[in-house]
């Protein structure tokens, strides 16, 4: 056997005493975490029969009001659609700016990046409380909240995919003479492009989910009606409600999932 | 296409010959290491110039100051008579409009079809938002990006996506981009670098072909001795951002040009 004249280095780094007691918090914080969140395996076995009561009262689901679900449904894609393709569209703009390459300025940089966060750092149900209260109940206001959610999450990841683009073209078209909006849209936009739309497909089927909470605020689709069959014992009714919501989900699902493998 | 080679044409003399390039005191550093060193150069029109130096010898440096594609520190660039290192703007994409540069990986827009990447060339001079794509470019821009397809031998792949070409034939639709600016000089950073030695002779080929059919100005990096004795009138060698040679071609050996990587 060969022997390297060097000696072979340490498998582990021995860490530092700082390091090491920062591993000692993490793990001291999520063992209190777990007692924080409640969580208990007698309160689950007890209410597993109580599960299976209302599991039961569920099936078989209850068909005869499916006229006014159907309808309920459709408005709760609409929104979906309607929030998401806002939300895109708005999107582009703020990723340009949010992004350390393409901003104008470091101040627009900081403020679009400060915007964004502060979009997403709010939940779609408080931003549908907030439209609720301004533009009125209705399915309006839930795709206002789903635009904003959009925003919040589009905005970074297409900032985040404008940056990781190669610079070659760019220095390309400046090489050429060309201005600051044709780099954008001959060589920014078409490079980034495969990212956008896996992230706008994604947003679109997040806010389908989003959409079906949106309701249980007043704020248009199917919640609503989720919410008044739970309220009012009306459980086959429910799960009915939540059958053709998977069946949306999915559907939603299985075509972006092939329009993304069409488009990459 | 003819790719024939004919050493014969006759290229300008600075003495005789209008000045299409002048460099003037050029520093550039990064942070503490200097790479241009006070550099001057005069090229006359219709020139075909090689640089050649080591790696950090800064000829990418020298070429793209020469167009502020990196900021010079000091010194002066003066391109068909306008002083370049003054202009801002509308005047600075107007001026670099006329530069042809050629990259050494081509720099093509992936996703767009060879056509498009070809009309984006003539962005400069027409900043229209219908040469964004050949969908929308009028048919005289269409049309002129063809002939200019045609030119460099590819007219029959204009329709395809420039990642379906190889490198010899992306670096030719470069050059088609380049001639759509209607160039008066051509820049090249190392146009050969990553091609094969044959797709590289006939790159290199139809950079002669086009400067002295359209007696074109042209300044390359290269470091391949051979394409600096073949192809250009004039070979100026960089060495720790100076210039240690300037002779015309035909009266240097490649041997002898081996001695500025010593």
């Amino acid at each position: 056997m060969t022997e390297a004249s060097y000696p072979l280095p340490n498998r582990f780094e021995r860490p530092s005493v700082v390091s090491f007691a920062l591993y000692i918090f993490i793990a001291w914080f999520v063992v209190v975490s777990f007692s924080g969140a409640g969580i208990s395996l007698s309160n689950f076995i007890e209410g597993i029969p109580n599960m299976g009561t209302l599991l039961s009262e569920m099936f078989p689901p209850k068909m005869d009001r499916l006229g006014a679900i159907g309808k309920a449904l459709l408005e709760t894609f609409q929104m979906a659609i309607g929030g998401t393709i806002l939300g895109v569209i708005l999107s582009v703009p703020l990723g340009v700016f949010a992004s350390r390459t393409q901003s104008p300025h470091v101040l627009v940089y900081r403020f679009t990046r400060l915007l964004i966060s502060f979009f997403r750092s709010v939940p779609d149900l408080v931003w549908a409380l907030f439209f609720v209260a301004t533009v009125g109940l209705g399915p309006f206001a839930g795709t206002l909240a789903l635009m904003i959610d959009t925003i919040g999450f589009c905005a970074r990841f297409f900032a985040e995919a404008i940056e990781e683009i190669n610079s070659g073209p760019q220095e390309a078209l400046t090489a050429i003479g060309a201005n600051r909006t044709s780099r954008l849209f001959c060589s920014v936009f078409p490079a980034a492009m495969p990212s956008f739309t896996n992230t706008a497909m994604y947003s679109l089927e997040k806010a389908t989910r989003s959409s079906v909470v949106l309701g249980l605020v007043g704020a248009g689709g199917i919640g609503i009606e989720l919410k008044v069959s739970m309220d009012m014992f009306r459980y086959a009714e429910a799960s009915t409600i939540i059958l053709f919501i998977f069946l949306l989900v999915v559907a939603v699902e299985t075509l972006s999932t092939k329009i993304r493998q069409k488009l990459m | 296409m003819n790719l024939a080679l004919n050493m014969n044409q006759a290229a300008p003399s600075i003495s005789t010959a209008e000045l299409e390039i002048e460099i003037r005191e050029i520093r550039k550093s990064y942070g503490e290491t200097p790479i241009l060193k006070g550099l001057n150069l005069e090229i006359p029109k219709g020139q075909a110039v090689a640089l050649i130096g080591s790696n950090g010898s800064g000829k990418s440096t020298l070429l793209r100051c020469t167009t502020r594609l990196i900021e010079p520190d000091s010194g002066e660039v003066i391109l068909h008579g306008q002083n370049i290192t003054k202009l801002t703007g509308a005047r600075l994409r107007e001026a670099r409009s006329k530069i042809g540069f050629v990259f050494q990986h081509h720099n093509l827009v992936p996703r767009l079809s060879v056509l498009s990447n070809v009309l984006h060339g003539a962005l400069g001079r027409k900043p229209s938002a219908r040469l964004w794509f050949q969908s929308l470019a009028t048919n005289l821009d269409r049309e002129e990006a063809m002939y200019c397809l045609e030119r460099v031998g590819l007219a029959q792949f204009a329709a395809r996506r420039v990642t379906q070409l190889s490198g010899g034939q992306s670096q030719r639709v470069a050059i088609a981009r380049a001639l759509m600016q209607r160039p008066t000089i051509i820049m090249a950073d190392e146009p050969v670098a990553s091609l094969d030695p044959q797709a590289g002779e006939e790159v290199m080929n139809l950079f002669f072909q086009l400067s002295r059919s359209e007696n074109l100005t042209l300044l390359f990096c290269t470091h391949h001795l051979e394409h600096a004795v073949d192809y250009a009138d004039r070979v100026v060698g960089l060495s720790k951002g100076t210039i240690q040679l300037d002779q015309e071609s035909s009266s240097i050996s490649v041997a002898e040009l081996r001695g500025i990587y010593d």
